[in-house]
C-alpha cells in the first residue's frame, strides 16, 4: 500500500524536523494564540483546529494531519463503520497522533487491517479500537485527537487523550 | 473502550533532581534504567537550564528522544517520609538496552505503590495474623513470635524435615543477592530444611542439570556475542516476547548485521515474524517441530553435523573428556555423559528419521545444519549462538533435551568464543548466594506431592504462589486449603486466649494433618489465602539490591523511596525470623539449637550482603557498584583496578570447563537418546484430548503480572487470561473472539478468554501462563522427569464455551500480533 512508502518519507522528514510542510499539507492549521496559556493548568487548554471537511475523506484511504501544532504528525481516517471515539454521521471518522508513544518512531497506516504499524520495534495499533495497543512495546495506547464535526461538514480536533511522544505538555508551551 | 490516562503534561525533571542507578527487576535482560526524584512542591522548567537535560522542552522532541517520558513512568512517592516526584525512564547509557524501555519496565514508576496517586494500594503495608475470622495488621515482633513458636514447636517436637519452605532463588524481583542469601542462611544454614521448592516449581533443583553436569555453566556468553555472530539458534525460546530488549538491541544488530536465524518452536512466535522483518524471509528458519520432539530434532543436528565433519575436532581433543563413559546414567543421571564418540554412538539419529517424528521437512533439518555448523567457503569455522528457554526446560525429557543442545555447541566449538555461547535466555535475573544446598539430594523432594500427601507440618513461603505456579494445581489447591483451614478453625476456635494456648491449639490441629502457613510477599496472593501469619516485604528500589541479568552483568540497582508501610527488605525478614528463632528456642530450653540462629544481626541489606556474597567476593561492595553504575560489572569479579572492578565477558575461554566440579576441566557430552514422551501420563492424556493446550507468555506483563493484575492499561487488554485458538477450530466450537472458555481435562479445569490466532496449527490453543485469573497448572498433570523438573508444556484437554464476550472482551482488539509493515 502506497502509504507505508509514504510515511517512510514522512520519518525521514520528521528526523530532521519539519514533518509537516511537506506531508502534512492538510493541516495547514492556525496555531492559536492560547496555547501559551497551558502553563499552570491542571489540563492544557487545546486549540480547536480544523483538519478537513467529511468531504475530503474517502474510506480507508488515510490522511495526514497535525495537531495541536505542525509538530504533531497525525493521521485522520474514515474506517467506513461506527468505531470507539469515531464522529461524523456515520461515527466512522477518527484521529490519532501517528508518533509511535515508545520510542517515537513514525507510525504508518496499514489499509489490510486498519492498524497504524512502528518500522522501529514493531509496535501495531488499531484504529478501530481507539487506538489501542495490539502488541507492543509502548505504555500507552496510541493517542486519539477529539474530534467535532460541524455544520458544513468540517471536522475540528480539539483535545487529545494521552501524552503525545516527545512533549512533556501535549500543548507546548514557552 | 481503550485505557486512556487522560494525562496531557508532566512535571518537568529539575537540573538539580537527584538521580539513581535503577536495574529493571522484572526480566533476566536488567535493562538499564535512571530515577530521578525531586521535591513535590517544584518542577524544572522548558529552557535548557532549567531541566536535567538541557534541552529546549518547548519544542517537539524527535525520534529516540532521552528527553522524553511517558506518563507511566511518572508518580509520587515516599522518600524518607515525604512526598516527593519521581520518574524512571530508560537509561540511554546502558549497555544492556541503550535507552530502550520495555511494556513492562517502563511502567515501573506507575507500578510503584504511592498513596498520592493511589497505584499500587494492593501492597501489604502490615504484618497480618489470622484472628478472629480474618486477617487482623499487627506489629512485627508479635507476628515474628507466633511464626517463631509455631515453627519451634515443630522442629523440636518432630524434624526440620516438617519444615516446608518455598522460596525465590533467583534475582531482580524479590530474590538478589542479599534475600537469598537471608533466607539461605536461614534455612540452609541455622537449619538443614531439605523440602524446599522454588518459586516456580515443585522441588529445589536446577532447571538445566545436564549443562551444568557436562561442565558449562547455563549463562556463559555476552550479549555482544549476538552480534558478533553467523547464526543465531533459539530453541524452546520467544525472545521478541520475553527478552524484548535483549531482541531488539543485540539479536536484531546481529541479524542487521548479516547473521542468520534458525528458530525452533511449534508456533510461530513474533520472534519468527519479526526476525523475518529486520533480516528477510530467507535469512529466518522456522522449524515448527511437533511438541515435545525437540530432542530428535536436536539428535538429528548433531549426527548430521558430526557425520559432515563440521565438528571443531581441535576443541574437542583439547577441552573435552575423551575417555568413553566418564558419569553412568543412575537415579541422579537420566542419561550417561562422557566422549563425543559415546555421545555420537548413543544418540545417532538419521535426518528422516527425525523429520517424521517432528513433522519437519528432512531438507529443512539439513538446512539449519547446515547454518549452524557447516564451515563458511574460505573454510573458517560458522559462529553459532545457542539460546533456550522454557520450551526446552519446561518441555519433554530436560535433562537429555537440554544435554543434546550443549552437545551441538561443544562438537563446534562454540562455547567460550566470540559469536558463541549455549545459554539458557532466563526468566527473572540471577542473584543466588546461599549456603550449600548438597543436604537437599538429587533427585530432590517433589514438595508439593509431599504436602498433598499430607506430610509437613508448617509452611513458610517466600514470594511463591504455588496456585498460579505448580503443576497439577487444582489438586494442590484443594489439599493446601483443607489442611491450613484446619489450623483456622483452631485459631479461631481458640480466640481469646493466651499465645500459649492458641500455640498449642495450632499444635493440636497440626497433628490432626494440618498446615500452618506462613507467607512473606508484597501483596495478599492466592496461596496467602491459606496463611496464618503474612509478612509485608518490600520490593527492589525500596531496598538496594544486587543482580546479575543474561550475560551475568551484576549491578546495584539503588533505593530511591521508601518501604511501603512497615513492610521490609526480605534479608531482614529473615533475620527477624532467625532473632525470634534463636529466643524462643533459648525459652524451650534448647539453647545449643539456639546459638545456630546468632549471626543475623544485619539493620540493613548492605549488611545481609557484606555478611553473605561479599565473603565470597571481597572485591565487591556496594560503594564500588555504585560507581560502576547501570553497566555494572560482568562476574565472576576477578579484581578491582584504578577504581573499576574488573570482570568476565565470557566464561570458558581458555577452553577449561568447571561448573560440574571435574579437576581436569573437561567438558562433557551427553549420551541422551530420544525415547519418546518421557513424563508419566503424557502419552496417554495426547491421546484422549483434542487440544494441546501449550503455555506461553506475553510481553505486557511477563514478569510482573502480580503487578498488573492492579494495573488499568494492562487489565483493559487482557481482562482476562487469553486463550490463542485457530479461527477455524473457533467456528467450528461456535465460539466467537472474546468469548469465556473452559479448558478441561483429567486434572482439573481452568478458563481464559478465546482469542483468534490464525498462526496458530490446528487443534493447539497457546494459553497465558501463571495467570492470577486463570491458572494454567490446574489442567497439567503431575509428570515430572526424574529430577523432578515439571513438564508443564505438554498438557491435553477439551475446551467448551462456557459464556459469551463480555463487554469487556467484546471491546478489545483481537488483530493479529505480527506488524504489517
Ligand atoms: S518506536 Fe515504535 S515500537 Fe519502538
Amino acid at each position: 500500500m502506497k502509504c507505508n512508502r509514504m510515511v517512510d518519507v514522512g520519518r525521514r522528514q520528521f528526523l530532521r524536523g519539519g514533518f509537516v510542510g511537506a506531508a502534512g499539507a492538510a493541516a495547514s492549521a492556525v496555531l492559536p494564540a492560547e496555547a501559551a496559556r497551558a502553563r499552570g493548568l491542571a489540563r492544557v487548554a487545546y486549540p480547536s483546529t480544523r483538519l478537513a471537511n467529511i468531504r475530503d475523506l474517502k474510506v480507508n484511504e488515510p490522511m495526514d494531519i497535525a495537531y495541536p501544532d505542525a509538530d504533531s504528525p497525525g493521521v485522520l481516517l474514515k474506517l467506513g463503520r461506527p468505531v470507539e471515539g469515531g464522529v461524523g454521521p456515520d461515527g466512522d471518522i477518527v484521529a490519532f497522533s501517528v508518533l509511535c508513544p515508545h520510542k517515537g518512531w513514525l507510525l504508518s497506516y496499514s489499509a489490510g487491517d486498519r492498524t497504524l504499524n512502528c518500522p522501529g520495534h514493531h509496535s501495531r495499533f488499531d484504529c478501530e479500537a481507539g487506538g489501542q495497543q495490539i502488541w507492543g512495546h509502548a505504555t500507552q495506547n496510541l493517542p486519539q485527537f477529539l474530534l467535532r464535526v460541524d455544520d458544513k461538514g468540517d471536522i475540528h480536533a480539539e483535545g487529545v487523550d494521552e501524552l503525545i511522544y516527545g512533549r512533556l505538555s501535549n500543548v507546548l508551551e514557552a | 473502550m481503550a485505557y486512556k490516562r487522560q494525562i496531557d503534561r508532566l512535571p518537568i525533571i529539575p537540573a538539580d533532581a537527584q538521580e539513581f542507578n535503577v536495574t529493571c527487576h522484572y526480566c533476566i535482560v536488567g535493562c538499564g534504567y535512571k530515577a530521578y526524584t525531586w521535591p513535590i512542591n517544584r518542577q524544572g522548567g522548558t529552557a535548557p537550564d532549567e531541566n536535567k537535560f538541557g534541552e529546549d522542552l518547548s519544542r517537539q522532541q524527535y525520534q529516540d528522544a532521552e528527553a522524553w517520558y511517558a506518563p507511566s513512568m511518572y508518580n509520587i512517592v515516599r522518600q524518607n517520609g515525604r512526598d516527593v516526584h519521581l520518574v524512571v525512564k530508560p537509561d540511554v547509557n546502558c549497555v544492556v538496552n541503550s535507552g530502550l524501555g520495555s511494556v513492562r519496565g517502563a511502567r515501573m514508576a506507575e507500578n510503584r505503590p504511592s498513596r498520592v496517586t493511589g497505584t499500587q494500594l494492593q501492597r501489604i503495608g502490615d504484618p497480618l495474623v489470622w484472628r478472629n475470622g480474618t486477617w487482623q495488621p499487627t506489629s512485627w515482633d508479635d507476628a515474628l513470635d507466633l511464626v517463631a513458636r509455631v515453627t519451634a514447636r515443630v522442629i523440636t517436637e518432630g524434624s526440620e524435615d516438617d519444615l516446608v519452605v518455598s522460596m525465590f532463588d533467583h534475582g531482580g524481583s524479590a530474590g538478589g543477592y542479599e534475600n537469598t542469601w537471608g533466607t539461605g542462611k536461614l534455612y540452609f544454614g541455622a537449619m538443614k530444611v531439605k523440602n524446599a521448592r522454588i518459586h516456580n516449581r515443585p522441588a529445589y533443583n536446577s532447571e538445566v542439570h545436564s549443562s551444568r553436569d557436562m561442565g558449562v555453566d547455563e549463562l556463559n556468553y555476552a550479549y555482544e556475542d549476538y552480534q558478533l555472530t553467523d547464526t543465531i539458534f533459539i530453541v524452546g525460546a520467544n525472545p521478541m516476547e520475553t527478552q524484548t530488549n535483549l531482541f531488539l538491541n543485540h539479536m536484531v544488530k546481529g541479524l542487521q548485521n548479516g547473521a542468520r536465524m534458525v528458530v525452533v518452536d511449534p508456533r510461530r512466535t513474533l520472534t519468527v515474524a519479526s526476525a523475518e522483518q529486520f533480516a528477510g524471509k530467507e535469512n529466518v528458519l522456522h522449524l515448527a517441530i511437533n511438541e515435545g520432539t525437540d530432542l530428535a530434532l536436536l539428535n538429528a543436528l548433531f549426527t548430521h553435523i558430526a557425520d559432515q565433519g563440521w565438528v571443531d575436532r581441535e576443541f574437542i581433543e583439547k577441552s573435552t573428556f575423551r575417555d568413553g563413559v566418564a558419569v553412568r546414567q543412575d537415579a541422579a543421571h537420566p542419561a550417561s555423559l562422557g566422549s563425543f564418540e559415546h555421545a555420537l554412538e548413543a544418540v545417532r539419529m538419521s535426518v528422516e528419521e527425525a523429520a517424521g517424528i517432528c513433522s519437519v521437512p528432512a531438507a529443512d533439518i539439513v538446512k539449519a545444519a547446515e547454518w549452524i555448523a557447516k564451515p563458511h567457503d574460505d573454510g573458517s569455522r560458522r559462529k553459532c549462538v545457542t539460546a533456550y528457554e522454557k520450551g526446552v526446560i519446561w518441555g519433554n525429557d530436560n535433562y537429555r533435551t537440554v544435554g543434546a543442545l550443549v552437545n551441538i555447541a561443544l562438537a563446534t566449538g562454540n562455547i567460550g568464543r566470540e559469536g558463541g555461547g549455549c545459554c539458557r535466555l532466563g526468566g527473572h535475573q540471577e542473584g543466588y548466594f546461599r549456603p550449600s544446598d548438597a543436604h537437599v539430594g538429587r533427585p530432590a523432594e517433589y514438595v508439593d506431592q509431599f504436602l498433598i500427601r499430607g506430610l509437613g507440618a508448617v509452611h513458610h513461603i517466600w514470594a511463591c504462589d504455588h496456585y498460579k505456579t505448580t503443576l497439577n494445581a487444582s489438586e494442590f489447591k484443594r489439599v493446601h486449603k483443607r489442611r491450613a483451614d484446619m489450623v483456622k478453625d483452631a485459631i479461631d476456635a481458640a480466640a481469646g486466649r493466651s499465645r500459649e494456648e492458641v500455640v498449642d491449639a495450632i499444635m493440636g490441629a497440626i497433628r490432626m494433618g494440618g498446615l500452618f502457613v506462613v507467607d512473606v510477599d508484597i501483596i495478599h496472593s492466592q496461596i496467602g489465602q491459606n496463611a496464618h501469619v503474612i509478612l509485608p516485604a518490600c520490593e527492589a528500589n525500596e531496598m538496594n539490591l544486587t543482580s546479575m541479568n543474561g550475560e551475568r552483568r551484576l549491578r546495584l540497582s539503588e533505593r530511591y523511596m521508601d518501604p511501603w508501610g512497615n513492610s521490609r527488605p526480605d534479608c531482614l525478614i529473615a533475620a527477624g525470623i532467625a532473632r525470634h528463632m534463636e529466643r524462643v528456642l533459648r525459652e524451650m530450653g534448647h539453647g545449643e539449637y539456639a546459638d545456630r540462629f546468632k549471626g543475623f544481626d544485619w539493620q540493613t541489606e548492605e549488611d545481609a550482603f557484606m555478611d553473605g556474597y561479599h565473603q565470597a567476593n571481597p572485591e565487591v561492595t556496594y560503594e564500588r557498584l555504585r560507581a560502576m553504575g547501570n553497566n555494572g560489572v560482568q562476574e565472576p569479579v576477578v579484581g578491582f583496578e584504578n577504581g573499576r572492578l574488573v570482570g568476565t565477558t565470557r566464561l570458558y575461554t581458555d577452553g577449561r570447563f568447571t561448573r560440574h566440579g571435574r579437576e581436569d576441566g573437561k567438558a562433557l557430552f551427553c549420551a541422551g537418546a530420544w525415547r519418546g514422551w518421557q513424563a508419566p501420563g503424557k502419552a496417554r492424556e495426547k491421546a484422549s484430548h483434542r487440544f494441546w493446550i501449550n503455555n506461553v507468555r506475553a510481553n505486557i506483563f511477563w514478569q510482573n503480572q502480580f503487578l498488573d493484575q492492579k494495573n488499568e492499561f494492562v487489565q483493559d487488554r487482557y481482562p482476562h487470561p487469553f486463550v490463542e485458538m485457530h479461527p477455524d477450530d473457533m467456528v467450528e466450537l461456535g465460539i466467537n473472539p472474546g468469548d469465556l472458555v473452559e479448558i478441561v481435562n483429567e486434572n482439573g479445569v481452568t478458563q481464559g478468554m478465546a482469542y483468534p490466532m490464525p498462526t496458530l496449527k490446528r487443534n493447539t490453543v497457546a494459553m497465558v501462563f501463571g495467570s492470577p485469573a486463570g491458572s494454567q497448572g490446574n489442567v497439567v498433570n503431575p509428570g515430572v522427569n526424574e529430577l523432578v523438573l515439571p513438564d508443564y508444556k505438554h498438557t491435553w484437554g477439551n475446551i467448551r464455551k462456557i459464556a459469551d464476550a463480555t463487554p469487556e472482551t467484546r471491546a478489545i482488539s483481537f488483530k493479529s500480533h505480527e506488524v504489517a509493515l
